[in-house]
C-alpha cells in the first residue's frame, strides 16, 4: 500500500512546505508515516515560535501592556527581600540561567523578549513584576515561571528592579550589569 | 617457590591460565567457556572446568546505553545549553511546558524485577520540543533488554500538552494527547493502567513482540505549585484502537519540593535549592467494564532531582510495588539537558527569518 503524504503549513512567517512520500509496506509504512508527521509537526512548532520572536518589535508594547492588567490586590504587595543584600546577587544569577536567553544577557532585549530597562518595567512596583513573572505572558511566548520557588521570584524582581533605565547608562557596573 | 608463602602458592596454582573454548549453548549467542588450568597444580588436580554461560543480555545492556550516551554527548556538544528548573518526576506530570524554542533531550532507564521470569530493563530517548508556552511536542523511542534474553526495540510514543489556560489559577489543567504504536514486549513504564499486572511482562522477547499496539492516551494533567510544593494529579484515559479493546484508565499522583526556596548569591553545584525531592504514587484503575482496584497494579517512588550548574539534570527514583500484581521493584533514574536555540536551528533550515 503506497501512502502519499503533502503536509503544508503556514505560519505567521511564511509558508513551510513539506513533501513526504513514503512507499513503504505495511505496518512500517505507518510508523514512518506517524514519525514524519511528529517530525514536521515539531517543525512547524519550531517555526511558529520563531515566528513569535521575530515579531518581537511588534509585540513589545502588549508585553508591557500585561503589566497594567495585574490585579490592584498583586499591584501592591511588597517585595519581602528588598532589604536582602544577596538578593540582587542571587536573583542576577537566576536572571542568567533563566531569563537572559530571551531578554539578552544584559536584560536590554534579545530575539524573543523585550528590554527590562525600559520605562515601563522599571516604573511597575514589584508587585506587578512578580505578579507577571508568576503568570507569564503565554500567548506572546514568554512561559510561566510559578515554576521557580516565591523567595527565587522576588530575587529576580530585586534584579530587575537594580537595572539602570536604557536611557541612562550606569557608572555603576556593579549595578546595572549582568553579574 | 619454596620460599614463598603458602598463601601465595594456593593463589598461584588456583588462578587457571585462561584458555577460552568457545561452545554454543542451547540458547543463541551464548557460550560454555571452558577454561584449562596449564599450571602444575599439586593442590587442587583439576585443569578442565565449565563456567556457566555469560549472560548475553549483559553486553546488550551496555550497547544501548552508550549509544544513547553518546547521542546526548554529542548533541549537547554542539547546541547552546539553557538552565531550567526541572522537576523530578518520572511518570507524574505537572502543568510546566517546556520553554518556546527550547530542545530537551533525555535519556531514561527502568530496571524491574519480575517474579518467576528474567529481570528486564527498559530505556527510553526523550526529545521534548517548546513550540510555544501553550504546546510541548515529544517524541519516544522505547527499548528494553529482557535478561537472558533478548535486547528490541519496542516502539516509539508522540506526545502532546496544550496548556488550557493563560495564566496561573488554583489548579492549572494540562491536556495531554499521547499516540504510541508499540510492541508487546514494551516494559518503559511510562505510566501504569487499565488492569497492568507483573504478569503481562512475562512473556519472552520473541513472543511479546508479536503483538502490535496502537494505543490514544489522554490524560487531563492538574497541577498547584503553593509555598514552594508542586502538588499534581494526572487523570489517564487510554484506547487501544487496533482491537476492540475497552478503555483504561490510570492515575498518577505527585508532590515535591525544592529542599531550599532561595537560590544562594553563588554558583554552586551541591546548593539545596539545586535538589528537588518528591514522591509519585501512580497505578491502574481497570477499564471500562470493571473500573476499580481490583486485578491492578500500583507503585509508590519516591524521587530526586539534581538540576547542575553545568546543565544537567538527573533524576533517581526507586518504586516498590503496592500489591502482589505489581514488580517489587523499580529502580529509574534519567539524564536530560535543555538546549536553547533549536528552534531557531530548524527556522533556518525552513528559510525563516532572524
Amino acid at each position: 500500500m503506497i501512502s502519499k503524504m503533502t503536509t503544508k503549513m503556514t505560519t505567521k512567517m511564511g509558508t513551510l512546505t513539506a513533501t513526504t512520500t513514503l512507499t513503504k509496506m505495511g505496518s512500517q509504512s505507518s510508523a514512518a508515516k506517524w514519525i514524519a508527521i511528529a517530525i514536521l509537526a515539531i517543525a512547524a512548532g519550531a517555526n511558529q515560535a520563531i515566528a513569535q520572536s521575530s515579531d518581537a518589535p511588534h509585540f513589545k508594547k502588549d508585553v508591557y501592556a500585561e503589566l497594567s492588567k495585574a490585579p490592584k490586590k498583586a499591584v501592591a504587595r511588597r517585595n519581602p527581600l528588598a532589604q536582602d543584600p544577596d538578593a540582587i546577587v542571587a536573583g542576577g544569577k537566576l536572571f542568567e540561567q533563566h531569563c537572559a536567553e530571551c531578554h539578552g544577557d544584559m536584560a536590554d532585549g534579545g530575539k524573543k523578549g523585550p528590554s527590562l530597562r525600559a520605562d515601563e518595567v522599571q516604573q511597575s512596583t514589584p508587585g506587578a513584576l512578580f505578579w507577571l513573572l508568576t503568570n507569564g505572558v503565554v500567548r506572546r511566548g514568554m512561559p510561566v515561571w510559578s515554576k521557580l520557588p516565591e523567595p527565587q521570584r522576588w530575587q529576580l524582581v530585586s534584579y530587575i528592579k537594580s537595572l539602570t533605565p536604557a536611557a541612562q547608562p550606569s557608572s555603576n557596573s556593579d549595578k546595572g550589569s549582568h553579574p | 617457590m619454596a620460599g614463598l608463602p603458602v598463601g601465595h602458592l594456593s593463589r598461584y596454582y588456583l588462578r587457571p591460565i585462561r584458555i577460552w573454548q568457545r561452545v554454543r549453548c542451547a540458547g543463541p549467542g551464548t557460550f560454555i567457556r571452558k577454561e584449562r588450568n596449564l599450571r602444575l597444580n599439586p593442590i587442587n588436580p583439576q585443569t578442565e572446568f565449565t563456567r556457566a554461560c555469560p549472560r548475553r543480555a549483559a553486553r546488550h545492556f551496555v550497547r544501548p546505553v552508550l549509544l544513547f550516551g553518546l547521542l546526548t554527548l554529542l548533541l549537547a556538544a554542539v547546541a547552546f545549553p539553557a538552565r531550567a528548573q526541572e522537576s523530578p518526576y518520572i511518570v507524574t506530570y505537572d502543568h510546566y511546558l517546556e520553554e518556546p524554542g527550547s530542545l530537551e533531550v533525555e535519556y531514561f532507564s527502568t530496571f524491574g524485577t519480575q517474579r518467576a521470569r528474567n529481570d528486564f530493563h527498559a530505556f527510553w530517548a526523550e526529545f521534548e520540543y517548546g513550540a510555544t508556552a501553550w504546546w510541548t511536542t515529544e517524541l519516544y523511542f522505547d527499548g528494553q533488554t529482557t535478561f537472558n534474553d533478548s535486547t528490541i526495540f519496542t516502539g516509539f510514543r508522540w506526545e502532546n500538552r496544550f496548556r488550557l489556560l493563560q495564566r496561573e489559577h488554583f489548579i492549572n489543567p494540562v491536556l495531554y494527547i499521547e499516540y504510541e504504536q508499540t510492541s508487546g514486549a514494551d516494559k518503559i513504564l511510562k505510566e501504569v493502567e487499565g488492569h497492568d499486572v507483573e504478569a503481562d511482562y512475562a512473556d519472552p522477547n520473541a513472543v511479546a513482540r508479536r503483538e502490535h499496539d496502537h494505543e490514544i492516551e489522554t490524560k487531563l494533567l492538574l497541577s498547584k505549585t503553593f509555598n514552594g510544593w508542586n502538588i499534581a494529579e494526572n487523570t489517564i484515559a487510554t484506547k487501544n484502537v487496533t482491537g476492540g479493546n475497552a478503555w483504561e484508565f490510570g492515575y498518577a499522583i505527585g508532590a515535591s519540593r525544592p529542599l531550599a526556596l532561595k537560590a544562594s548569591a553563588k554558583h554552586c553545584s551541591f546548593c539545596p535549592e539545586n535538589f528537588i525531592a518528591g514522591i509519585e504514587l501512580y497505578g491502574g484503575l481497570g477499564d471500562r467494564y470493571s473500573f476499580g482496584l481490583h486485578d491492578t497494579s500500583h507503585y509508590l517512588a519516591p524521587v530526586v532531582a539534581w538540576n547542575l550548574p553545568s546543565d544537567w539534570t538527573l533524576r533517581l527514583s526507586p518504586g516498590f510495588g503496592l500489591n502482589d500484581n505489581s514488580h517489587r521493584f523499580l529502580l529509574r533514574w534519567g539524564v536530560s539537558r535543555e538546549f536553547s536555540g533549536f528552534g531557531n536551528a530548524i527556522s533556518r533550515l525552513f528559510g525563516g527569518r532572524q
